[in-house]
């Protein structure tokens, strides 16, 4: 090993070699790193992409020379500048950690003790290391916050974690992990949980304090356009197993590897079929509504339609009210005023007073596919129930119809039809969720970022897949997401909202084609693409505005 | 450092799925000393109250001695301060007092737990109304309340048991509510109501399964304090009346022998204790287990 510490950038930091590291699964260990070579250099950034089980997290923790609870390592060597990470003692790691490598999590949310101050938990480490005093470290903390461009850096420390926004939370962390100054951060899909205008401005100013500092750093992610505007390097992970490695601009431009290309394919799907505007009767209509929790109008005379064989996209951020919309059609929440109509019909308000036909009519399917069916219900049981209740099947059709609706959401019914939701994969549940919505053979369908919480290539199949049951059964579909790339694909009509209030409508071709309201063209530019210049370009493009 | 992030390992399991019986056999085969022991204890008082007819030498309420009878071939543990066999009585008391301590505690979940998943569901007034009632119900120490009520209705075997089981249902609704509240906010609970479903639907087939295993584990404890309080009513003369043979009274009944350096009178006693450690110890281990499992979800 090489033992040579000064901070010239071609020494080497991290050296991984053969890495093989066990999980345990039905009592039985599996392989879930399957001899993995990983360099890193002093100041480099390294991306790892891949889908999720490509064992890209699990390696990433590994450099800390850490499992979680269940795997364990198998072979190979961790060499952390010089340090036999496998071979050292727990106090010896405990040591580093923190101080010379540092972790930021996915979801900052959950990472945070909500009971303690912003401020208290960043000085933690150095305090706990004795690397300076309180004073010192929150002196520190306030100059980071500062060039991390968090709003009023001299007083937001002094918050709790719920008191400020899913942004700053990232970028607080991310402060946390530079507190000690460490020659490694590993970032676990930092920006995943955070909609598009965020990201840019976390992105931004994390690529720029990982310069500022000279950090190396490990940038796991599966966001391939993401990883584009992070990393020095790429390497993709399948299986545990690595398909591919390479500069960024090689591997953007030329992937050698058909995983790789399938990957930056994904970005291609569109839409096979532009549906012709019909003049006939909407299927669902929003008319003039306006509604909210308590005093609080949350929408603003919210107007638009749906029809048969069409997807309307609701595109905004976090909190632009597009779930509420939602909820005002589904009638969870009783508009303050106007009116919800139904072929024409108006609905009851309250989806208590509405009958089963109506019910029946509008399904939704949710983003977590995790909690949206009961884990203690079989996928029989799941499915066959809307055929029970709404369509009184006796149990033998509704086994015969639930057959039928696994097949065409193409899972094999032999094999999945008396599994638990816990023995499916995430796209497999979400699957499900939509066999559930169509076995009430509904007009419409509500889909509430039905993919953003799945894998590209996932997330790709369930998009296909809606799209072509739209076309065999002439389905409406409200389509929720603040993914762009996802309503480029499928709508047919979008709809941005932003606070509350529907900015700009229309059709696909004309939202996308300028000129654009000015928050739909901070949305389009806010899409990372593929190109890795892309982020320093719109920063400098943006910058004269601030 | 934070690595508390969940696990990301993928869930598929094997397609060919072993029978339950084999993988509840398997289980049992790795549990731990302590919970095979309960398992073990619970099995053979489960056994003894079931066959006490055809295992005691006499009848449940039959004098057979003089009273105060010294351990013997004849009367293996002695006999009672009224001349009956103190073995005999300590096989049939455990019939009654764990079957009466059974039915009361099935009864205390039945009432609790549904009533506090309908508050957890229903919420708003309905909620509160039944969440204030408990909250007065359980303001009153409970023993001194069961003894007024037991003194207004009369002891019969009936009132104890309904008495007793409304009592305890209090804490089996805190408990049914709490876990409850976060099952009905799920999204599957929302799917549910929009489907139309009825609240018996949500109740018993959407949120009761999923709360299942704090509640199972709760029953271990509530029988143990059920089984414990009608002990001491029955020590205080208020709860299963004689000559029904039951351990709370056994102890009651023969107490003078203590006096005179005779372990006798503890041996009731000593068979609560010893039911009560054993129910504890499979209790611990579901706990852990339950728990474990809730990690990985």
């Amino acid at each position: 090993m090489d033992n040579e510490t000064q901070a010239n950038k071609s020494s080497v930091l991290l050296e991984i070699r053969a890495l093989r590291i066990d999980g345990m699964r039905d009592d039985r260990w599996h392989e879930i790193v399957k001899g993995i070579d990983l360099t890193l250099h002093r100041g480099e950034v390294l991306g790892l992409i891949g889908e999720s089980g490509a064992g890209k997290s699990t390696l990433g923790i590994a450099a800390m020379g850490y499992v979680k609870p269940g795997c364990r390592f198998s072979g190979g060597s961790i060499h952390f500048d010089g340090i036999d990470m496998l071979a050292a003692s727990e106090a010896k790691k405990q040591a580093l950690r923190g101080v010379r490598i540092a972790y930021v999590a996915q979801s900052a949310a959950a990472s945070f003790n909500p009971a303690h101050r912003l401020i208290d938990q960043f000085a933690e480490t150095p305090i706990q290391h004795q690397q300076c005093n309180k004073a010192e470290a929150y002196a520190d903390a306030k100059d980071l916050y500062g060039k991390l461009q968090m709003p009023d850096p001299e007083q937001i420390g002094f918050r709790y974690p719920h008191q400020v926004s899913g942004g700053q939370l990232q970028r607080a962390m991310t402060a946390m992990a530079m507190s000690c100054r460490p020659d490694l951060i590993i970032f676990d899909e930092p920006t995943t949980a955070l909609d598009v205008t965020t990201q840019i401005e976390v992105l931004m100013t994390m690529k720029d304090i990982v310069e500022k500092f000279n950090t190396a750093a490990i940038y796991i992610t599966h966001d391939l356009a993401v990883v584009a505007q992070m990393a020095d390097r790429i390497m993709v992970l399948r299986h545990g197993e690595l398909v591919e490695e390479a500069p960024t601009c090689t591997m953007l431009s030329a992937p050698q590897q058909d995983y790789t290309k399938s990957l930056w394919a994904v970005r291609s799907f569109t839409k096979t079929r532009l549906a012709e505007n019909t003049d006939e009767q909407a299927i669902i209509s929003v008319k003039n509504v306006t509604a909210g929790y308590g005093m609080l109008d949350i929408l603003h005379e919210i107007n638009f339609d749906l029809h048969r064989g069409q997807t309307v996209s609701v595109v905004g951020e976090s909190g632009s009210g597009k779930s509420t919309t939602a909820r005002v059609i589904t009638g969870l929440l009783p508009p303050r005023i106007g009116e919800v109509l139904f072929q024409g019909q108006a609905l009851p308000k309250d989806y208590r007073q509405r009958s089963k036909d109506q019910l029946r009519q509008v399904q939704m399917i949710y983003q977590m596919a995790d909690t949206a069916i009961n884990p203690r219900q079989r996928i029989r049981d799941i499915i066959g129930r809307p055929l029970a209740f709404y369509l009184g099947m006796n149990p033998k059709q509704c086994e015969a119809r639930t057959r039928e609706l696994l097949d065409m959401i193409e899972l094999k019914p032999d094999q999945f039809i008396d599994r638990f939701p816990s023995e499916l994969s995430g796209g497999q549940k979400q699957r499900v969720c939509i066999a559930r919505a169509l076995a009430a053979e509904p007009s419409c369908i509500i889909c509430d970022e039905v993919t953003s919480a799945l894998d590209q290539l996932v997330a790709e199949g369930i998009l296909r897949l809606l799209d072509r049951l739209q076309r065999e059964l002439n389905l409406a579909y409200m389509f929720i997401t603040h993914d762009l790339a996802t309503v480029k694909a499928i709508s047919d009509e979008v709809v941005v909202m932003l606070k509350g209030r529907i900015v700009e409508q229309g059709s696909k071709d004309t939202i996308f084609s300028p000129p654009h309201h000015e928050y739909t063209e901070k949305l389009l530019s806010s899409v990372p693409q593929m190109d890795p210049d892309w982020m320093r370009n719109l920063v400098a493009q943006r910058s004269p505005q601030h | 450092m934070k690595l508390d992030s969940p696990t990301n390992l993928s869930t598929h399991t094997a397609v060919i799925r072993p029978s339950k019986l084999n993988l509840a056999l398997r289980e049992l085969w790795k549990a731990p000393l302590s919970a095979k022991l309960g398992i073990i204890i619970v099995l053979a008082y489960v056994f003894v109250a079931l066959f006490a007819p055809w295992l005691t030498p006499y009848g449940e309420s039959e004098i057979v001695g003089g009273p105060f009878e010294l351990w013997s071939e004849k009367y293996l543990l002695g006999t009672d301060n009224l001349g009956r066999d103190m073995f005999t009585r300590l096989l049939y008391g455990a019939r009654n007092t764990i079957g009466i301590a059974l039915i009361t505690t099935l009864l205390a979940f039945f009432i609790g737990g549904i009533t506090g998943i309908l508050a957890a569901i229903l919420g708003g007034w309905a909620d509160q109304i039944m969440s204030r009632v408990v909250d007065v119900l359980m303001a009153i120490p409970s023993l001194i309340f069961s003894l007024l009520l037991l003194t207004i209705f009369g002891t019969s075997i009936p009132v104890l048991i309904v008495i007793i089981a409304v009592l305890d249902s209090t804490r089996v609704f805190r408990l049914a509510r709490a876990v409850s509240l976060n099952v009905v906010v799920m999204d599957y609970v929302e799917a549910a109501r929009l489907r139309g479903e009825g609240l018996a639907w949500i109740t018993l087939r959407e949120v009761l399964p999923n709360i299942m295993p704090p509640l199972v584990a709760e029953f271990g404890l509530r029988f143990c304090f059920v089984f414990l309080t009608i002990a001491a009513l029955s020590f205080l003369g208020l709860g299963i009346q004689p000559p029904t043979a039951d351990w709370g009274s056994m102890v009651r009944d023969n107490a003078t022998l203590i006096s005179y350096g005779d372990v006798t009178p503890l041996l009731p006693a000593g068979a609560i204790a010893l039911l009560t450690v054993g129910v504890n110890f499979i209790v611990d281990w579901f706990l852990q287990k339950t728990s474990g499992l809730k990690d990985g979800q």
